[in-house]
């Protein structure tokens, strides 16, 4: 219904395999690691700002750097 | 929306009808965007229900689309005018009400769980990876001896894509990403996916935001074999 929504078709160039390491798959993330640079679908609360609200959130969760974009102020949690 | 008058259902499907498309719109003026008239292109509008002159609608719309002015101005039209009443947002790209949409007592609670009990089980509910950010972008896989390259700013050429999805037209935001499905950098396509494609050269996506940090993949876009060495010394 959205734009986003068009199914797309994978086209497939080459295969390689990819190297285990370095990298790591985002769900084997630690979650130091995703305090740093995750992101919370938050239900934001009528009332506050959504400014005050990223206060709270660095607050709670003990990070320094926390944003807010969007509508349903999904949430950047920064690097810390 | 609250219409400020009695209106027939058939009249009001119409007059809705006529606002889906592009529409032309000037922020009130509580609004933190500058005030000129924009157009911004409504998807759909879909009325849910009605109750007297209570009209529940759904609007799939692009971002920065003031529903309190399309309500003002739907009201308009009908000749008998109409405001919001409430709103609430259901979706954002990715984002939609599932069971990731959390409430500030989850993620305290999700905290707690994983400081105090060392359960990790919440907090990996509550905080998603940055890459659920970018499900709704298509997406252009690469090696890896291509990423540390992005990573560096560096326009991703032909050679380094394995796999790429359809529907991509130039000037298209993309996500870049690893074989791991980590999410390298976000991107702007400078040809569409078919000739990403079909071409075995060329530069095929510019890196707008760099997300991935420089060495998280070894530099083999320089010599190979001592830059791989070096990686992993230290």
């Amino acid at each position: 219904m959205l734009p986003a929504d068009i199914k797309r078709e994978v086209l497939i160039k080459d295969e390689e395999p990819t190297d285990p390491r370095y990298g790591c798959p985002p769900d084997k993330r630690s979650v130091e690691e995703l305090l740093n640079s995750g992101i919370i679908n938050l239900d934001k609360p009528p009332g506050p700002t959504s400014h005050e609200i990223v206060a709270w959130v660095k607050r709670i969760l003990n990070i320094e750097n926390a944003g807010h974009g969007g509508t349903l102020e999904p949430l950047w949690a920064g690097r810390s | 929306m609250r219409l400020h008058g009695d209106i027939s259902e058939d009249k009001l499907e119409k007059v809705i009808n006529e606002f889906i498309g592009p529409i032309y719109q000037r922020p009130p003026l509580r609004s933190s965007v500058k005030r000129v008239v924009r157009i911004k292109r409504v998807y759909y509008i879909r009325i849910l229900e009605i109750q007297g002159r209570d009209v529940l609608l759904r609007v799939g719309c692009e971002a920065g689309t003031y529903m309190r002015k399309l309500c003002h101005d739907i009201g308009e039209v009908l000749g008998v005018g109409a405001h919001m009443k409430e709103l609430r947002r259901t979706r954002v790209g990715p984002f939609r009400e599932d069971e990731t949409l959390v409430t500030l007592y989850d993620v305290v609670d999700a905290y707690k769980f994983w400081i105090e009990e060392k359960d990790e089980k919440w907090i990996r509910k509550v905080i998603l990876p940055m890459e659920r950010g970018v499900e709704h972008l298509p997406k252009v896989v690469i090696r890896d001896s291509a990423v540390d390259a992005i990573c560096n700013g560096a326009t991703l050429a032909i050679p380094g894509i394995l796999r790429l999805e359809s529907g991509i037209k130039k000037g298209d935001l993309v996500a870049i990403m690893t074989q791991k499905g980590e999410l390298v950098a976000l991107g702007e396509a400078l040809m569409a996916s078919e000739d990403m494609y079909k071409k075995d050269r060329g530069l095929a996506v510019k890196p707008v935001r760099v997300i991935m940090k420089r060495g998280t993949y070894p530099p083999l876009w320089k010599r190979r074999k001592s830059m791989e060495y070096k990686f992993f010394r230290k």
